[in-house]
C-alpha cells in the first residue's frame, strides 16, 4: 500500500539520504523506535544538538567507546532530557551571540522514552515549556518501561499486561488509562504538538521539519511500536503501527497555534479487537474489556474531532 | 585597580561569579543561598553581564542545565543548599565523570528532618564521594577570592572537573563585611575565557555521557580518582598566582598559631575565625593550643595534615554534621584514617558543634581547649559527642 502516489519514485527525494542514526546500534529485532529516531534525524538534519534521556535509544546507540549517533549528542540521566536540552539550548544562543560559535541556527531536540517523558521527566519537560526554551521534544512511545523489562508506566495503555501490573486471576491488567500527554504540552501553549507514528514516515518526517522550524518549544508524541514489550513478531511492527491509527486507539494529529488538525483521518474506525487481539500483552482482555476499551476509544476520538471542527487558531480568535 | 566595599556576603558572590562571565546561569531558590542567583539576575537584568539566567523549575534540573549548556561549551554556575543539592544528588557524579566544569557554591545549611533552615555542613558531607572538587571558605573575602579561582581550577586542561565551594548558611551568606573586589580587568587577566575540551555542536560532533560496561567501568573510575587527586598541584599553583596577583595567600591547610602548639583545633568553614579567638584567650592563660583551616575538602590534602599535626599532642576535630552510627563527623574520620599509619601521632578526639545553626560561641571552644588539655595526660574513653546537647 502506497502512502503517496509513486512513492517509489519519490520517496528518495523527499528524504535525506544521510545516515545520522547508523546501522550496528543495538535495539531488538523490529524496533519501531530506532525506526523512527532514524526518520527523525533525517527530516532534521545536521545542524541538530540531540539531548537524549537514558532509556533504550540511549542505551541501545553508545556503548563506550561505540557510537551510532552522527549527530553531535549528549546524555546525562532519566529524568532530565528536557533541562539539559534547556541547557544546550541557552549554551549554543549565548555563545553564538558572543560569538564564540558559527553564527547559524543549530536545534537542540531532546528525546525522551514513555516512561522518561510521562512519568519521571514530567516536571523538567513542563519546566522547559513553560520557559519557552528553542527545542523541540519528540517522546518515542512504547508504552511501558521497555529498557527495564517491560514495567507499567502512565503512557502504558489500559488492559496492557505489563511485569508490574501483570494480569492473572485477580488482575486484568492496568486498570488505569493512559496519559493524554500531548494535550498537557499543548496545554502549555506551545505553537507546535503533534502525535505521530513510524509506521507513517512522511506524516512523521513533515511534523518534525514543522516543530524544527518553530522558534520555540514544540513536541511529537510519536508511538514507537516495541514488538519485545508488546508481545508481537518483530515483522509485524509497521502493521501494529497502522492499526493504532486505523483504530482510533492513536489518532494522528496537530496542534497548530491552537488548531487541531487531523493528518491522518481514516474513513471508518476499525474495531479495536482488530488491534488488541494481535497483541499478547492484550492476550487475557475478556470480550467485556474490549467493549469497554471500544467505548473509551470512540469517546475520545469524537472528543478529538470536536476539537478538530470547532477549535480555531488563536490568530482567528476575535 | 580592586575597591574595598561592605557587602551581604551572597551578593558578594553573585558579584564575584559575574567578574568571571559566566555564559549560563542556572538556579532554584532556597534559603540560605537565595540571595546569589537573586543578585546574579539583578547583574544580567542591569545588563552588566551578558548571561542566560535560567529560572528553573527544580535544582534537578538547575544542576542538569548547567550539564547541558557545559557540554555546550559554555561556562556554567548555579547554586544551591541544603535540601536543594540533595535534590541535585543524581546528577551530581555524572558532572564530574563528564569532566564538565561546572562551579556551584554551596550556602551549607542542615538537612532535613525535621525541616531547619540553618547551618551545617550535613548537606556537603552527603555528596562528599562524587569526584568533585570541594573546597571552604571561612569568610567574605574568602568566598569572593575562591569564587574566582574556582572557575580557573575547575577549566584548567589537568582538571576539567566541577567544583563546589561551600559558604556556611546565615554565618556566611547573610553576614555584611568589608571586602575587596578585584575589578573586571584584574579578572579577565587572571581567568582566560573557557575554551572546552569538547562540546556538543555539528561542526565538530562526539557523542557525551555514553554507556560503560564491566569491562571499561573500573579504569573509568581509576581515571576520575586520579584526576581529583592529581587536581591538588593545579590548586595549589592557581593559589600561588592568586597570591603573587592579589596578595592574599591560599593553602589546603592554613594554620593559625600552630606551631609548636599541643592543642591543635581542626575546624572548616566560618567556626576557624571563632575558634582564633578562643585560642588567643587560652594562649594569654599559656595553655599552648593553635589552629589549622582545612580548606581543601576534596582532593584531601593528606602530607599537609600530616606535616602540620606532627607536633601536636591533641588534635581537636571540629565537625558540623554527623555520621549516623559511625565514627562521629566524617571531617574526624578523614583526619584519624589520613594519621593512623603514622609511627607518632597526636590523641585525636572530636567535637561535633553548631548543628542546624546552633550557636558556636567563643566559651564553647574554650571548654573544648580546656577537655583537650586534660587529654594530653589521659585519652578520653568518648572518641567524639554531639557538643552542647541540653540534658546530657
Amino acid at each position: 500500500m502506497n502512502i503517496v502516489e509513486n512513492f517509489d519514485l519519490y520517496a528518495p527525494r523527499l528524504v535525506d539520504k544521510e545516515e545520522y542514526f547508523s546501522a550496528g546500534h543495538r535495539a531488538c529485532q523490529g524496533c519501531g523506535e530506532a525506526l523512527a529516531i532514524r526518520m527523525m534525524c533525517k527530516a532534521l538534519g545536521s545542524d541538530t544538538v540531540i539531548v537524549n534521556a537514558t532509556g533504550c535509544m540511549e542505551v541501545v546507540s553508545s556503548f563506550y567507546p561505540t557510537t551510532a549517533w552522527n549527530l553531535p549528542w549528549i546524555h546525562v540521566a532519566f529524568p532530565n532530557a528536557a533541562s539539559v536540552g534547556a541547557g544546550v539550548e541557552a549554551g549554543l544562543k549565548v555563545l553564538r551571540r558572543k560569538g564564540k560559535i558559527a553564527d547559524r541556527d543549530v536545534k537542540t531536540v531532546c528525546i525522551g522514552g514513555g516512561g522518561g517523558t510521562f512519568d519521571i521527566g514530567l516536571q523538567a519537560l513542563s519546566g522547559a515549556m513553560e520557559r519557552g526554551h528553542d527545542m523541540l521534544y519528540a517522546c518515542f512511545d512504547n508504552e511501558a518501561y521497555m529498557n527495564t523489562g517491560i514495567q507499567r508506566s502512565g503512557a502504558t495503555p489500559f488492559g496492557a499486561s505489563t511485569t508490574t501490573n501483570p494480569a492473572g486471576r485477580a488482575s486484568s491488567g492496568k486498570g488505569e488509562w493512559k496519559k493524554n500527554i500531548t494535550e498537557i504540552i499543548a496545554a502549555h501553549g506551545v505553537q507546535y504538538a503533534a502525535t505521530a507514528c513510524h509506521s507513517y514516515p512522511l506524516d512523521f518526517m513533515n511534523k518534525v521539519k514543522k516543530a524544527r522550524e518553530v522558534k520555540g518549544p514544540t513536541f511529537i508524541h510519536c508511538l514507537a511500536v516495541c514488538p519485545t514489550g508488546w508481545r508481537i513478531p518483530s515483522e509485524a511492527c509497521i502493521k501494529m503501527g497502522r492499526l493504532a491509527s486505523e483504530t482510533g486507539i492513536f489518532p494522528l494529529y496537530e496542534v497548530e497555534n491552537g488548531k487541531y488538525r487531523m493528518t491522518i483521518k481514516p474513513e471508518k474506525l476499525r474495531p479495536v479487537g482488530d488491534y488488541l487481539k494481535a497483541q499478547g500483552r492484550f492476550r487475557h482482555l475478556t470480550p467485556e474489556d474490549i467493549e469497554r476499551i471500544q467505548e473509551k476509544v470512540y469517546q475520545e476520538y469524537n472528543k478529538l474531532q470536536d476539537k478538530v471542527n470547532n477549535l480555531h487558531a488563536w490568530s482567528e480568535l476575535k | 585597580m580592586s575597591k574595598r566595599v561592605g557587602m551581604e556576603i551572597a551578593l558578594a558572590a553573585a558579584e564575584a561569579v559575574a567578574l568571571c562571565r559566566p555564559d549560563v546561569v542556572a538556579a532554584y531558590p532556597i534559603t540560605p543561598n537565595t540571595h546569589v542567583p537573586e543578585h546574579l539576575s539583578d547583574i544580567v537584568a542591569e545588563g552588566r553581564l551578558d548571561a542566560d539566567f535560567i529560572c528553573v523549575e527544580s535544582e534537578h534540573s538547575a544542576l542538569s542545565a548547567c550539564c547541558g549548556a557545559s557540554g555546550a561549551g559554555a561556562r556554567a554556575f548555579t547554586a544551591t543548599s541544603s535540601q536543594g543539592l540533595l535534590y541535585m544528588a543524581e546528577i551530581v557524579p555524572i558532572v564530574s565523570a563528564m569532566r564538565l566544569p561546572v562551579v556551584m557554591i554551596i550556602g551549607n545549611r542542615a538537612l532535613s528532618g525535621p525541616i531547619n533552615i540553618w547551618n551545617d555542613l550535613s548537606d556537603i558531607m552527603s555528596q562528599r564521594d562524587v569526584g568533585w572538587i570541594s573546597m571552604f571558605a571561612a569568610n567574605g573575602q574568602e568566598v569572593i577570592d575562591m569564587a574566582i579561582q574556582s572557575f580557573k581550577i575547575a577549566e584548567h586542561r589537568d582538571v576539567m572537573l566541577p567544583v563546589n565551594l561551600n559558604m556556611d548558611g546565615f554565618q556566611l551568606t547573610h553576614v555584611v563585611e568589608p571586602m575587596d573586589f578585584p575589578d573586571q580587568k584584574e579578572v579577565d587577566e587572571f581567568l582566560p575565557p573557557y575554551k572546552p575540551y569538547a562540546a556538543v555542536h555539528p561542526d565538530n560532533i562526539v557523542s557525551m555521557g555514553t554507556l560503560a560496561l564491566p569491562e571499561i567501568f573500573n579504569e573509568v573510575m581509576k581515571v576520575k580518582d586520579e584526576v581529583l587527586k592529581n587536581s591538588k598541584k593545579v590548586i595549589v599553583e592557581i593559589w600561588k598566582e592568586w597570591e603573587q596577583k592579589f596578595g592574599r595567600s591560599y593553602k589546603p591547610i592554613e594554620t593559625y598559631k600552630a606551631k609548636g602548639a599541643e592543642i591543635l583545633l581542626l575546624a572548616v568553614g566560618s567556626m576557624v575565625e571563632t575558634a582564633e579567638v578562643a585560642v588567643d584567650e587560652m594562649r594569654k592563660k599559656k595553655v599552648s593550643a593553635g589552629v589549622l583551616k582545612l580548606r581543601l575538602w576534596r582532593p584531601f590534602p593528606f602530607e599537609e595534615l600530616r606535616r602540620a599535626v606532627k607536633d601536636a599532642k591533641v588534635v581537636v576535630v571540629l565537625d558540623r554534621s554527623v555520621s549516623f552510627g559511625g565514627p562521629g563527623g566524617p571531617v574526624f574520620s578523614e583526619v584519624r584514617s589520613a594519621l593512623y599509619n603514622e609511627a607518632k601521632r597526636p590523641v585525636i578526639i572530636n567535637e561535633i558543634i553548631g548543628l542546624g545553626g546552633r550557636d558556636v560561641p567563643v566559651s564553647d571552644f574554650v571548654t573544648i581547649i580546656e577537655k583537650a588539655a586534660k587529654a594530653i595526660k589521659e585519652t578520653p574513653k568518648e572518641e567524639y559527642e554531639i557538643f552542647g546537647v541540653r540534658g546530657s
